[in-house]
């Protein structure tokens, strides 16, 4: 056993000492590993972290929303189905909600404009939240004036902020009173904008779900399971897009070191002919490429890992952020909470490092072979 | 004493391009003897010197060792057999013996480039599994022993002629093989130097090792401590001399 | 003779760290970092619930359904309420001019659903 463990060091001896000589070459292919980690580490953490806190964020939405669809879009939803909705077996409350957009020519940005059914501000106050407050350098005190459907300005002062932790949620938020809403989108009395819907047993979410649509043919209950899948799908896609641009950086990466293993150069096959001549079996210099692809590996992959790492949880994904901010104004500013685990690593473990082994394993397998008297001949 | 019974050995068997080059030698030499192959290049000499040293098969015919060449390990045919057929030993067998029993010195010595002198000298004993100061410590002794302790940490492409002439010795001795193996030792070398290589295998017959060298240079198979100088020519063993 | 060398060498081998060992220091600090990594998540996790917590219950008070990541499309400020087909205005697969809604695949409705709801 000690023989087994000092012959692996001393042929790892020989490994870094060989790896060191080609010190360009193979800082080189560290430098492009590492990149290639990283990028598709963050890509997985940003998009793995985002969906569970989506998740997390958004267990205590409501269970059912109930839309009402006009020719495929949706519409406003008469009040009065609320009350049909609340007679169905099973439904704890059902009530309608009301909110709307509306587009701030000044700094460019789209507000969602709506009415809290509990705690909602007095007549001509709003709260705003923090994206808003930041874009529009405003305060409590402020002014915001708001050009209604039919062309006048209304005003309102804001009265008070949202918490900025909640940023992520509330950033292009702005609460007012129903009847300042109703007045500001002409919104007909006896209309909402939806219907949320809470259920008693949560098991029946489904079922009531169904029940709503065959009492109201013409309206689309979502559950909240879908709002939380459109996320994963959102940020899969998203993460899919990356994860498929950076496959074709991998794939180029991968080629790239099958060149560089099976393209061994005169030199490099003498060196294993006199090896193999002074006594190193196949399976010695077999060991020697196995263990240069697995220190570059180990090292690129752990820097990769711990960059991404840092890069999306301590520097909240800043190089990404171009792509996922777009033109939006009211991008919201918050730090990720880090959720990985084992799994995401062993993921980009099977993506990285063993494409690039098998690269250079098998064809070091072929030129390992050479006969030791291979050196004698030339 | 290595025997050789009518050893053969072709390459490319059955194709247009076949060539005998070793067809049929029988030869035994003694232990603690300096044997030279003389031949021009093309004799096949240097293929009778990698079916000595174990680095390839003959095509048929046998080459057995006496057992005292065969430090360590266990070698099949019985513990008592005074000798060992190692034409007929299954691959790993065949490194084992290359590894403890011959050293080879290469033409042009075949150092590893880009590593130490240290290091090459090293090579040798790293499959071994030996503990790895003992390894350094004989390593720094032959180093000395060949005037190069100076030289340990250099780079192999910084060394004169000379001075790679006596790593690739050094490296040759690490296992401490009974026999050396030569290959044109002196091709790349001028009269001074070769000279003094045979100096070095005067030293090392004294210490009782065996050496089969290869060559057609004059300061080879003309020197003092050679003993016997076997031509060869066309693959055919073609007279002897002293 | 080579015995003898070495009894007279003893003395005087130099210290310099092995190649191999230094290796192995580094490939330890590497897993060191690795596991600290996890440390902190799992610490940073912990320290963030609460902050994620009363963010659920804005959620809640509200009766939000979405994050305000997409802001500047009208539909992509509540991709889970928008209707079936604005977020595929030109084809089901064709990518469109919003910048995060290009990469906002449709809802989770339109490809797969635990029932027919619609």
């Amino acid at each position: 056993m000690t023989g087994w463990i000092e012959k692996n060091r001393s042929i790892l001896d020989f490994t870094l000492s060989s790896l060191l000589r080609r010190k360009g070459k193979n800082l080189s292919l560290f430098a492009v590993y590492t990149l290639v980690v990283f990028m598709l580490g963050s890509a997985m953490f940003l998009t793995q972290a985002m969906k569970r806190e989506a998740a997390l964020i958004l267990k205590d939405a409501p269970e059912i929303v109930v839309q009402r669809l006009l020719g495929g879009r949706y519409d406003p939803i008469p009040l009065e189905y609320s009350e049909k909705i609340r007679a169905i077996r099973g439904v704890s409350t059902a009530g309608p909600r009301l909110w709307g957009y509306y587009y701030d020519p000044v700094i460019g940005a789209n507000y969602t404009l709506m009415v809290p059914r509990t705690d909602a501000p007095p007549p001509e106050k709003i709260i705003i939240g923090s994206g808003v407050s930041r874009s529009r350098k405003a305060g409590q005190g402020d002014i915001f004036s708001f050009r209604g459907y039919d062309g006048d300005n209304r005003n309102f002062t804001v009265a008070g902020e949202l918490s900025p932790e909640s940023e992520l949620v509330s950033a292009d938020l702005i609460l007012m009173a129903e009847a300042d809403f109703r007045g500001l989108f002409g919104f007909p009395a006896g209309q909402a904008t939806d219907i949320v819907v809470s259920v008693r047993n949560p098991k029946e979410v489904l079922t009531i779900a169904r029940k709503v649509a065959e009492l109201l043919p013409d309206t689309r209950p979502i559950v909240r399971d879908e709002m939380v899948r459109t996320y994963d799908s959102v940020f899969d896609w998203r993460g899919g897009i990356v994860v498929v641009l950076l496959m074709m950086a991998l794939l180029a990466f991968v080629i790239f070191a099958w060149e560089k293993a099976s393209g061994l150069s005169a030199d490099e096959k003498r060196e294993i002919g006199i090896l193999k001549a002074i006594g190193w079996e196949t399976s010695d210099v077999i060991a020697v490429k196995a263990y240069e692809g697995l220190l570059v590996s180990f090292f690129s992959f752990s820097a990769g890992l711990l960059a991404a790492y840092g890069h999306v949880f301590f520097f909240s994904a800043f190089l990404f952020v171009p792509a996922l901010k777009g033109w939006s104004v009211l991008y919201p500013e918050y730090r990720i909470t880090p959720f990985i685990d084992l799994y995401q690593v062993a993921v980009l473990f099977f993506l990285t490092v063993v494409p690039y082994t098998v690269a250079t394993i098998i064809p070091s397998w072929r030129a390992a072979i050479i006969d030791p008297d291979s050196v004698m001949r030339s | 004493m290595i025997k050789l019974l009518n050893v053969r050995k072709g390459f490319n068997l059955g194709r247009p391009n076949e060539f005998i080059a070793v067809g049929g030698v029988t030869l035994a030499m003694e232990a603690n003897r300096v044997t030279v192959l003389k031949g021009p290049s093309g004799s096949g000499k240097t293929t009778l010197l990698s079916l000595i040293g174990c680095m390839a098969r003959p095509t048929s015919g046998r080459i057995t060792l006496r057992r005292g060449l065969l430090a360590g390990g266990y070698f099949p045919g019985g513990a008592d057999a005074p000798e060992v057929e190692v034409t007929s030993l299954p691959e790993r067998f065949l490194t084992e013996v290359r590894r403890r029993t011959f050293g080879f010195i290469f033409q042009q010595f075949n150092l590893v480039k880009g590593i130490t002198v240290l290091e090459n000298v090293m090579l040798p004993a790293y499959p071994l599994g030996e503990a790895h100061g003992a390894v350094k410590k004989r390593a720094h002794a032959l180093l000395e022993m060949f005037d190069l302790a100076g030289r340990a940490v250099a780079k192999v492409e910084w060394l004169s002629g000379g001075e790679a002439q006596r790593v690739a010795i050094a490296r040759a001795l690490m296992n401490d093989p009974p026999v050396i193996i030569a290959d044109e030792p002196t091709a790349h070398l001028d009269s001074k130097l070769s000279v003094a290589f045979m100096e070095i295998i005067a030293r090392l017959k004294e210490q009782g090792k065996t050496a089969v060298i290869a060559s057609h240079d004059p300061l080879v198979f003309g020197a003092p401590m050679v003993d016997r100088v076997v031509a060869v020519r066309d693959g055919l063993i073609d007279g002897e001399g002293q | 003779m080579i015995s003898e060398l070495i009894r007279k060498n003893t003395g005087q081998a130099r210290f310099s760290p092995r190649k191999s060992s230094l290796a192995l220091i580094l490939a330890g600090i590497g897993v060191l970092l690795v596991g600290l990594m996890f440390a902190h998540a799992r610490f940073q996790r912990q320290a963030d619930l609460p902050a994620l917590g009363a963010v659920a219950a804005v959620v809640a008070r509200l009766e939000l359904t979405d994050l305000a990541l997409f802001t500047e499309a009208r539909y992509t400020r509540h991709p889970s309420q928008a209707d079936l087909h604005s977020a595929f205005q030109d084809h089901p697969v064709a990518l469109e001019h919003f910048p995060t809604g290009s990469i906002a695949g449709p809802p989770a409705g339109l490809r797969r659903r635990h029932d027919r709801l619609d």
